[in-house]
């Protein structure tokens, strides 16, 4: 009766979980270039992210088809209209991920082994999108409040970077601008703990109908 | 304040049982959509407010339909000036053959109003408020048969309009016209609310939505949910609201 519409909701489903692996792929590629100087990895991030950027105008379009064509409600309305506000948060993932590759590349001269906060923070926001992405394609709803609960130990981990390179700061002055820079990158790797647990929360509402975001 | 509350309400055409313990109460000077597919009982749901089903032999009603607080079916009750209050529009526009101010100025009369100015101004205020008053008022003496579908809708509105009710029930008033047309009858109905209550039955899920502040689902004859409209279509309660809603069946 509906079949035009479930596959046109299916195509929707498939395009949102491309994008979500392209961001995936993006941070990998990012955490490539600034713990193995891979120097390549930030021409292919910059491809990557414009490539994401193409995806959210295609899935941007297929949405605004289907409110015209099919005038959704109720659960495919929630779905709809929470791709919208998804594919926004996983563009931004995309831009996070060239600003880290960009300044990784201006990294010099620096002892990687100290950085094993900021690998932890890389694996730990590159675990929230990928469990973000695995509790919309499951619909699995504790899936995705592990995901909302997992940004305090994000933005805990940032505070604590924070505090050991102003320490680190105060005890090697002529490392200070590399210091800046990767309070920068951990900014960045912060705001994409934000971006995962925003799609978390809009996967909450596309499975409940609530949005408990603090942005409403 | 509810203008009607309905409880424990069961109907039967013969042995067919058409509405199923119905409990809901709808709210004054709002507009309440009826939505549910075809047989679902929602029509004879919307008749049972006015009495329109006392002309159908062999129909029982039992439970408590109350209008302001008093039960419609008591022995009490006069069926002509609870019509009066509880006016209704029908699917197809249905003027009387004759001039479009005596199609409105007929319930009037009815009600035993003879003074020519006051009938005067009863029919004006009538289109008026019926938004087609622009449009006719060079040629009130012609027939009503010659307006539009979209005009005859509105006109009957007017009349329906022009005897002062407190409730209006339309059942599906714009599946006969063309889109310009329904959007006038729907800006219509949503200017009438500040002064009406209004009781829709609509096949049309995106009037519902559009125009109504609560919409009731209707499914083999029992009321299976009711709530705000825009809850409804964004977050319905029952697994079957969300079926039809979407398309899934019906």
């Amino acid at each position: 009766m509906r079949n035009r519409f479930d596959k046109q909701l299916d195509m929707l489903n498939d395009s949102l979980i491309e994008m979500g692996t392209m961001c995936e792929e993006a941070i990998s590629i990012a955490s490539l270039s600034l713990f193995k100087k891979d120097f390549g990895a930030q021409v292919s991030v910059t491809s990557l992210e414009s490539e994401i950027y193409q995806k959210e105008r295609e899935i941007e379009s297929l949405c605004l088809k289907l409110f015209i064509e099919q005038q959704p409600v109720a659960r495919d309305l929630r779905q709809i209209s929470a791709t919208l506000k998804i594919i926004t948060d996983m563009k931004r993932i995309g831009n996070q991920a060239t600003n880290i590759s960009d300044i990784s590349s201006s990294l010099n001269d620096f002892d990687y082994n100290r950085c094993k906060k900021i690998q932890n923070m890389v694996l730990a926001v590159s675990e929230m999108l990928k469990t973000s992405i695995d509790s919309y394609i499951s619909k699995n709803l504790k899936l995705a409040e592990s995901v909302i609960a997992s940004d305090d130990i994000v933005d805990k981990l940032f505070i604590e970077i924070k505090s050991d390179l102003i320490n680190f700061i105060s005890k090697e002055p002529n490392q200070a601008e590399n210091a800046i820079d990767l309070l920068m990158i951990c900014k960045y790797l912060e705001k994409i703990g934000d971006h995962a647990e925003n799609i978390a929360r809009w996967i909450e509402f596309y499975i409940t109908g609530e949005h408990k975001g603090e942005d409403l | 304040m509810n203008v009607f509350s309905i409880e424990n309400m069961n109907l039967w055409y013969g042995e067919s049982h058409a509405l199923k313990d119905i409990n809901l109460d709808i709210e004054e000077k709002s507009i309440t959509a009826l939505i549910g597919p075809s047989g679902c009982g929602k029509s004879t749901f919307i008749k049972s407010l006015n009495r329109m089903n006392d002309l159908i032999p062999n129909v029982k009603i039992e439970g408590n339909i109350k209008y302001k607080g008093h039960d419609i079916y008591s022995p009490d009750v006069d069926v002509n000036e609870l019509r009066r209050e509880i006016g209704m529009v029908f699917q197809k526009p249905n003027p009387f053959p004759m001039s479009i101010y005596d199609n409105v100025a007929y319930g009037p009369r009815t009600h035993g109003i003879r003074s020519k100015a006051m009938l005067d101004e009863i029919v004006e205020k009538s289109l008026q408020n019926a938004a087609i008053w622009d449009e006719v008022k060079d040629r009130l003496k012609k027939s009503a048969l010659g307006l539009s579908g979209g005009q005859q809708q509105r006109l009957c509105i007017a009349r329906a309009l022009a005897v002062e009710p407190r409730v209006l029930l339309m059942d599906e008033p714009t599946s006969a016209l063309d889109p310009i047309s329904t959007a006038k009858v729907e800006e219509l109905a949503v200017e009438l609310k500040n002064n009406y209550s209004i009781i829709m039955v609509t096949h049309n899920m995106q009037q519902a939505a559009r125009i109504s502040d609560y919409t009731a689902f209707f499914f083999l004859g029992e009321l299976i949910e009711m709530s705000n409209t825009d809850l409804l279509f964004s977050k319905p309660s029952d697994k079957r609201t969300e079926d039809y809603i979407t398309g899934r069946f019906g």
